[in-house]
C-alpha cells in the first residue's frame, strides 16, 4: 500500500477544484443552463436517480460487449499477421483503412444495416475499439526474445507448444495494455452509437436532458459516465493482476 | 573414431539489408573431440556466434561440410544445449520450471525429469531457489538456471554464446570456475565463446583464435594447465606464456587489416 499522502495532495487538489467551481458559480450568478454548481448537480441528479441504473446497465453491457467483441476479433487477426506474412500482407493494409476512417462517421450505417438499439452500438463500440487490440497484441507476439525462439527451435519445438508455453503467455502484458484502450474506448463507442441512435444508455440520457437544457442532469450523467468507465478500466487491471502476476509495469510496480 | 564436431572448409555468408553479401565465417576447418572444452576467442563481429551456431547446427553453412560423429548434420538436433549471453528466461515460469523447459517444449514427461532438475540446481548452488521468479534472482543466478536449463535433457554438447558477458568481473569469475565443476561431474563437449582472453585460457581445453572480417581461425592453442583450475594460476608463467600467444594471434592481422 502506498502511504495516505501520495493520494491526499491530488485529493485536495480535486476537492479545491470543486469548491472553487461552487464559490464561483454562487458569487458570479453563472445562470443554471449555462453552468449549474456542484450542489445543484448532486441535488437535481438525484432527482433522477430511479431512471439513471437502467440506462447505465445498457451502456454497461454496451461497453463490455463491444471490449468482447473487439477482443475475440482482434486477438485471432493479430495472430493470423504474426503467424502468416501472406495475412500480414493482406490483412494490415485493410487494418490502416477501416483505422484511418472516423468511426463516428460509421455509426450511422450501422443504424442503416442493424437498426436501433443496443446491437449496433455494441458493434460501433467494438469497431472503435479493436485496431489497439490487433496492434498491441501482434506487438506482443513478436516481442518474444530471439534467443528464446532459437533455443525452441534447435529442440525441434512444434509450432503449437511454442505459441501456448512461449508466444502467448509472454505477450500477455502487451495483450492487457492492448484491453486497456480497447475498454476506454469502447465506453466512447458505446456513448457515440447512443447519440445516433438509441432510446436507452446513458448516452440518450445525456442527449434528452441537454436538448431541454437540463445541464445539471448531463454534467450528473457524465459524471456516472466517466465512473463507469474508471470501474471497467480497473477490471481490466484486476484482471491483469491475476493474469500475469509475474508481470511488473515499466511504472515501478510495487517493489 | 570420428571427431565429435568437424567443420570441413566452412563459409557461411549472410545477405545484409543493402542487399550486400557479407562473410561472417571463411573457410574454417575444425575438429573437436568428445568430452573437450573448447573457447572460442575473438574480438566483437569476427564471426564467433556464427561459428557457434554452425557447430550446434542451428545455421547451414553456405559453403563446406559440417560432420557430427563423421557424419553431415542435416539440421538443429535435441542434443545440443545452449546458453546464450542473456539468460532468456520464461518470466511467468519460477526457477525448477525454467530449468524443465526443454522437456515441456519437446513434449517429454516432465515428471521423469523432476529429480534431475533438482539435483542440478543443487550442482549450481540454487536450492532453495526452486520457486523463486526470475525477476526474484541476480544476474548471476539467473544464468546459473539458464546453464540447468542447457543441461536439463542431458545433451552432449554444450553451447554457451558469451554466457558471463553480462556478468560483473567477480561474478563473472566465480560463475566460470563452478562451470568447470559441473563440467567435472557431467562431462559434455563444451564450446564456449568470449572475448575475455583470461577467460578463455583459464576454462579449456583448447582455445580458438579467431580474427574478424572474414572471420577466420588464426591458430588453436592447447591448454594443459591442470585441472582443476584455480585463479591462482591466471599469475602462473605457463598462463602469461598462453596468453601472450593467444594475444599475439589476435594481433596479427590486425596491421594488414584495417
Amino acid at each position: 500500500m502506498k502511504p495516505l499522502t501520495d493520494y491526499g495532495f491530488p485529493l485536495a487538489v480535486i476537492a479545491g477544484l470543486v469548491a472553487l467551481w461552487e464559490v464561483l458559480c454562487r458569487m458570479v450568478r453563472i445562470p443554471v443552463w449555462l453552468l449549474p454548481a456542484p450542489s445543484a448537480i448532486v441535488r437535481d441528479t438525484w432527482t433522477w436517480a430511479d431512471r439513471i441504473p437502467g440506462h447505465l446497465w445498457v451502456t454497461f453491457y454496451e461497453t463490455v460487449g463491444g471490449f468482447a467483441v473487439s477482443v475475440l476479433v482482434g486477438v485471432p487477426l493479430a495472430i493470423a499477421i504474426v503467424y502468416s506474412p501472406l495475412m500480414r500482407r493482406v490483412l494490415y493494409p485493410i487494418l490502416l483503412v477501416v483505422q484511418s476512417v472516423p468511426k463516428v462517421a460509421l455509426a450511422p450505417l450501422f443504424l442503416i444495416w442493424i437498426g436501433y438499439g443496443p446491437k449496433s452500438n455494441i458493434l460501433i463500440a467494438a469497431i472503435v475499439a479493436f485496431f489497439p487490440m490487433v496492434v498491441n497484441t501482434a506487438a506482443g507476439l513478436e516481442s518474444v526474445e530471439p534467443d528464446l525462439l532459437q533455443l525452441t527451435h534447435a529442440l525441434q519445438a512444434s509450432a503449437l507448444r511454442v505459441f501456448w508455453k512461449v508466444r502467448l503467455p509472454w505477450a500477455l502484458p502487451h495483450i492487457f495494455s492492448g484491453m486497456k484502450v480497447a475498454m476506454s474506448l469502447a465506453v466512447i463507442g458505446a456513448v457515440v452509437g447512443e447519440f445516433v441512435g438509441s432510446d436507452r444508455g446513458l448516452g440518450y440520457l445525456i442527449l434528452t436532458a441537454s436538448s431541454n437544457m437540463n445541464t445539471a442532469i448531463v454534467f450528473g450523467v457524465m459524471a456516472v459516465l466517466s465512473a463507469l468507465g474508471m470501474v471497467v478500466f480497473w477490471a481490466v487491471c484486476l484482471a491483469e493482476r491475476l493474469a500475469c502476476p509475474w508481470y511488473l509495469p515499466p511504472d515501478g510496480g510495487a517493489q | 573414431m570420428p571427431a565429435l564436431i568437424g567443420l570441413e572448409g566452412v563459409t557461411k555468408r549472410f545477405t545484409s539489408r543493402a542487399g550486400e553479401s557479407v562473410t561472417a565465417v571463411e573457410g574454417v576447418s575444425l575438429e573437436i573431440e568428445s568430452d573437450q572444452f573448447v573457447t572460442v576467442v575473438g574480438a566483437s563481429g569476427c564471426g564467433k556466434s556464427t561459428l557457434l551456431k554452425l557447430i550446434g547446427a542451428l545455421l547451414p553453412p553456405t559453403e563446406g561440410r559440417v560432420l557430427r560423429g563423421g557424419r553431415p548434420v542435416q539440421g538443429p538436433s535435441r542434443d545440443v544445449g545452449i546458453v546464450f549471453q542473456s539468460p532468456v528466461l520464461l518470466p511467468w515460469r519460477s526457477a525448477l520450471d525454467n530449468v524443465l523447459f526443454p522437456i515441456e517444449i519437446m513434449g517429454w514427461p516432465v515428471g521423469k525429469y523432476r529429480a534431475e532438475a533438482d539435483r542440478l540446481i543443487e550442482l549450481v548452488g540454487l536450492q532453495g531457489f526452486e520457486q523463486s521468479l526470475p525477476r526474484e534472482l541476480s544476474g548471476g543466478m539467473q544464468q546459473r538456471v539458464s546453464i540447468c536449463r542447457a543441461l536439463i535433457h542431458d545433451p552432449p554438447l554444450l553451447l554457451m554464446d558469451e554466457p558471463f558477458g553480462a556478468l560483473d568481473a567477480m561474478t563473472r569469475e566465480e560463475l566460470g570456475l563452478e562451470l568447470l565443476r559441473v563440467w567435472s561431474e557431467r562431462r559434455k563437449t563444451v564450446v564456449f565463446v568470449t572475448h575475455s582472453i583470461a577467460e578463455a585460457i583459464l576454462l579449456a581445453d583448447r582455445v580458438v583464435v579467431m580474427t574478424p572480417r572474414p572471420g577466420r581461425i588464426v591458430t588453436t592453442v592447447s591448454i594443459t594447465l591442470p585441472r582443476p583450475r584455480t585463479l591462482e594460476m591466471e599469475f602462473s608463467e605457463e598462463f602469461k606464456g598462453y596468453a601472450k600467444l593467444v594475444r599475439d594471434a589476435l594481433g596479427s592481422t590486425k596491421g594488414a587489416r584495417p
